[in-house]
């Protein structure tokens, strides 16, 4: 019975379907599912083991990944990956490393640094450089710097545009960078999940959502002209939870911000903001308690909401995820302005 | 505090990923059907909701229901417009499978971008109004999918409310279906009765269809048998990037493109015909006995033979077509029409050849799938054509493999991505005689002459000082006993080239034949100096590829064109302002630059004689001239 289907299915070819008129008699037969079993079940390759330790959906993700990296870095002049020091940096470095192997990694990293990171990332970034070797280059907006520009004063909206989508425009022209990989994944949020894996921007580093290239197979448009860049998302098809599995099998180090402890934390706007450092004003009679909790993301201390958790390892994070009910932005103060505003903020530029 | 035991977290090896579409119109509730499949699997988190039912408010169309449309409908535009315009992404997860789900728009006018989403789907969900039955847009749907190669469909009866959850009308549906989807070649066809807005059959059993005994949708998706990669079938292996981290160590990487192969055996790179062995298959994780399909690796092979990114490796014995024609279903994604005769820039896999359309065989209308004739190609249309290539592609029939069976054009003058092809079968027999590879070497030719051979091509207006310069170079080397030859435009064009006019077809030809004649000559370990205008950096870059990047300098000789008009040393340029002479590159037709020459002469700043001795300096820097 499989093979008949088999068969069919290759005698109807593209050949010969077209030339048939419509409503040809056909055995309408219902294959719920065919046992093509016999085909792929043997793989007796003892030495392939290790491969097998992932689940089949993570390594297909893990090689999908591999192969847009090597694409980029065949086509373009100067690749850079832009690493944000999170769970996403920590996975896409990692499969970089993978995917260029025995060879070095053959692009710089990018990191923006607005100044207000959580301290601990910053000792995790530059512990992570010195570990692997990595060529980092560290950029900070100046000028904004000058300016005065802070998550506290400023708010979050003017921050983020001078610190974060400038300081990487800044940063990105100045080394001349022709493509830039980035760590986000399109289940995050509504404007991603539109955005291609080979992202296009125009001079100026504009975003034109209503036209992108169209991407077929994994057949990737690498061409640009003179000032044109593109924003690469290897990881596009990755879920939250995809990361955290993947972290966990393939003992990939994070920051341990992401793990439950007991932390200094303050309430503002109905989230729980740690008190990493002397900068953050405390209001009248307020004082930062101690609360067991962790982060599900990681940006700018102060626009950074911290959920309470007890997850102490990861395998208490993936349990977690497993029944969350509570998307991982929730914690992002920088989202929420109104519906559209990461299209708005990716439109100027923003990763 | 209680920690989970570490296996709990951990997913089942077994867990795979299906990536299936969604088709249906805007009012089939194809968006509600994905909002339903991701909430009802516990997919929308608490926050997304609460937004989600403030936007149902403003821009919602259900009442004061949630609308789930509005989850996947991302972009502002669309959700001001309440239709899906682009293909968005969507994921799920059960403990069983994980999903990306290409929710694409079902209108006439977004074929692309349902081609877009189906090019990444192993399954097709079909939409159908339950009180509508099998429609225009159902054949589109359904025509489109088995074009680009989707085997597995389910027929989602929807709406099966608001016809009372009537079995009569459902049994009609599907037999209407069966009978018209018989010849586009799908494997399996299961349909199912849903209510995406109530859930019926969804996720959970309908309460009401209680006549139905088939599986639910989500179980469907997450029990259906599709054979994940193409292991069973012949081996292929793109080359993406050559790995050279040092001198001891050149490996291929790539990823799997179907079939599996192991360290030992013999495989062949189809476009040059070479033989070798593999010899390690390299990863991160340690080395690997054998790979296979969907595999992302590092090989290495026991012999050193020329192999560069765009080369496919096979088995001898079982090869992939290598050939400059061949028949290919199009799709037209560009506002600007395809013309047959224009070049585009071909995607093939890691390959990226200049080719064009030679011919339209016909149209297919998506929605009868009736042939018509056509003399071009207009977006979301569908089309047979017949397609040139400037250099043999390596390939195989699109319905044996997907990954190598698939293109892209892109525009060579925006870039955009304006079309996508299928190919179905070579033109030109060329696989009988596949390439054999030569026993005399061209690095022992060249020994002999005690030289390394090279390419030196001299590109720039007319009139600049190509061959002047180009000249002096070879009396040079003529001079300290090299072995060279000069290629120049004027002399070809009166023999070899002589067929050939000056449209952009005849002059990509008349390149394509330089090069062809130069790469020879360099093989049998001459130096060859080329003095060609070669206007197009394609071609140009083309012939780079052909003879390699480390034997070919390019030399771009940059004069102005106003000086050039007026130095006019063959009346050419007067010509032109008389209109005697149409086409003329650098006045109406253009010259594109070189980005990157290995030399670049500026001849307004140095004589011919001073331009001769710097590419004489060039070629000794770079060791060409060592005996």
């Amino acid at each position: 019975m499989c093979c008949r289907v088999c068969k069919s299915a290759v005698q109807w070819s593209l050949t010969s379907w077209t030339s048939l008129p419509l409503g040809r008699p056909f055995p309408p037969r219902i294959f719920p599912t065919l046992g093509w079993s016999h085909r792929t079940a043997k793989n007796s390759d003892p030495a392939s083991k290790r491969r097998y330790m992932l689940p089949k959906h993570l390594r297909r993700l893990e090689a999908e990944s591999i192969e847009i990296m090597r694409d980029v870095v065949a086509e373009f002049e100067r690749p850079v990956m832009l690493y944000s020091i999170g769970k996403d940096s920590s996975v896409m470095l990692h499969i970089a490393i993978k995917a260029f192997y025995p060879a070095k990694l053959p692009f710089p990293l990018l990191h923006v640094d607005t100044t207000w990171k959580f301290r601990e990332m910053i000792s995790f970034r530059d512990a992570t450089a010195k570990r692997l070797g990595l060529d980092l280059i560290v950029h900070i907006n100046k000028e904004g710097i000058a300016r005065g520009i802070n998550p506290i004063d400023s708010g979050s909206a003017l921050h983020t545009q001078v610190m974060k989508t400038d300081a990487l425009k800044q940063a990105l022209d100045l080394h001349g960078f022709d493509a830039a990989f980035g760590g986000a994944r399109r289940d995050e949020e509504k404007s991603r999940a539109k955005e291609r894996i080979l992202s296009f921007r125009s001079a100026g580093h504009v975003w034109d959502p209503r036209n992108q290239r169209p991407e077929l197979w994994s057949l990737f448009n690498t061409r640009i002209r003179q000032g044109e860049t593109m924003r690469v998302f290897a990881m596009s098809n990755w879920t939250e939870l995809d990361v955290w599995e993947y972290i966990m099998l393939e003992k990939i180090p994070v920051v341990p911000l992401y793990f439950a402890k007991q932390r200094p934390t303050v309430r503002r706007n109905g989230a729980m903001i740690m008190v990493d450092d002397k900068r953050l004003p405390l209001n009248c009679g307020e004082t930062p308690e101690m609360r067991m909790i962790r982060f599900r993301t990681l940006g700018c201390y102060p626009l950074s909401g911290a959920i309470e958790s007890d997850a102490m390892a990861i395998e208490d994070i993936v349990a977690e995820m497993q029944t969350a009910t509570l998307s991982e932005r929730q914690g992002r103060l920088i989202d929420v302005d109104e519906a559209a505003s990461m299209e708005k903020k990716k439109r100027e530029g923003y990763f | 505090m209680f920690v989970k035991p570490a296996t709990e977290a951990v997913p089942a090896r077994t867990k795979d990923q299906l990536r299936f579409i969604t088709c249906g119109s805007v009012d089939d509730g194809k968006s509600t059907l994905i909002g339903r499949l991701l909430h009802d699997s516990k997919m929308i988190y608490h926050d997304q909701l609460t937004v989600l039912e403030r936007d149902s408010i403003k821009h919602g169309s259900a009442g004061n229901d949630i609308d789930f449309a509005l989850l996947v409908d991302g972009l502002e535009a669309e959700r001001e417009q309440g239709i899906t315009i682009d293909v968005a992404y969507r994921f799920f997860t059960t403990p069983r499978r994980s999903f990306m789900v290409a929710d694409t728009p079902g209108h006439e006018q977004y074929t692309r971008n349902m081609a877009t989403g189906a090019s990444h789907a192993q399954l097709a969900i079909i939409l159908i109004d339950a009180r509508k039955g099998v429609m225009v847009q159902t054949r589109r749907h359904s025509f489109i999918c088995s074009l680009l190669g989707i085997r597995h469909v389910v027929l989602a009866v929807n709406k099966i409310d608001l016809v009372a959850y009537n079995k009569e009308c459902f049994d009609r549906i599907a037999r209407g279906y069966l009978a018209f989807a018989a010849g586009l070649g799908f494997t399996s066809i299961v349909p199912i009765p849903i209510s995406a807005r109530y859930g019926d059959n969804v996720v959970d059993r309908s309460a009401h269809a209680t006549w139905y005994d088939g599986p639910c949708l989500l179980e469907h998706l997450e029990s259906i048998d599709i054979p994940s990669g193409t292991a069973g079938q012949a081996f292929r292996f793109p080359v993406q990037w050559v790995n050279r981290p040092n001198p001891d160590f050149r490996g291929y990487a790539g990823t799997v493109a179907s079939g599996r192969i192991s360290a030992g055996d013999e495989i062949v790179v189809a476009a040059s015909g070479r033989t070798t062995r593999i010899k390690r298959i390299v990863t991160h994780d340690g080395d690997l006995v054998g790979a296979e399909a969907g595999d992302a690796v590092t090989i290495t092979l026991e012999d050193e033979i020329d192999i560069g990114r765009g080369d496919i490796l096979s088995r001898p014995d079982d090869r992939p077509k290598v050939a400059d024609r061949f028949a290919a279903y199009v799709i037209w994604m560009d506002k600007e029409p395809l013309a047959p005769g224009r070049n585009y820039v071909l995607r093939i896999g890691s390959q990226t050849i200049t080719g064009s359309i030679t011919a339209i065989r016909h149209r297919i209308d998506v929605n009868t799938c009736e042939h018509l004739a056509a003399a071009m190609l207009s977006l979301n249309e569908i089309a047979f054509c017949d397609v040139a290539t400037a250099m043999p592609a390596v390939f195989d029939p699109y319905d044996l493999n997907r990954k190598t069976g698939s293109f892209i054009f892109i525009d060579r003058y925006t870039n955009r991505t304006v079309g996508a092809g299928m190919i179905a079968f070579p033109l030109r027999r060329d696989n009988k005689n596949a390439r054999q590879a030569l026993s005399v070497d061209r690095r022992e030719r060249a020994a002999l002459k005690n030289q390394k051979p090279c390419v030196i091509w001299f590109t720039g207006l007319s009139g600049a000082g190509k061959t002047t310069i180009a000249n002096l170079v070879d009396q040079k080397l003529c001079g300290m006993s090299r072995h060279t030859m000069l290629l120049d435009g004027d002399n070809l064009r009166h023999g070899l080239n002589a067929d050939l006019g000056f449209s952009e077809a005849d002059r990509v030809e008349n390149i394509r034949r330089v090069g062809e004649v130069a790469k020879l000559m360099a093989d049998s370990g001459l130096i060859v100096i080329c003095s060609f205008i070669s206007p197009s950096r394609d071609e140009r870059d083309r012939v780079r590829g052909l003879v390699g990047k480390e034997e070919f300098i390019e030399v771009f000789v940059d004069t102005p064109i106003e000086e050039c008009a007026r130095r006019d040393p063959k009346g050419l340029y007067s010509k032109v302002k008389s209109g005697q002479i149409k086409n003329f590159t650098g006045m109406d037709s253009c010259y594109e630059a070189p980005t990157a020459p290995e030399i670049h002469l500026r001849t307004m700043e140095q004589t011919p004689e001073h331009s001769a001795e710097a590419v004489v300096d060039v070629l000794m820097a770079r060791s060409i001239l060592d005996g």
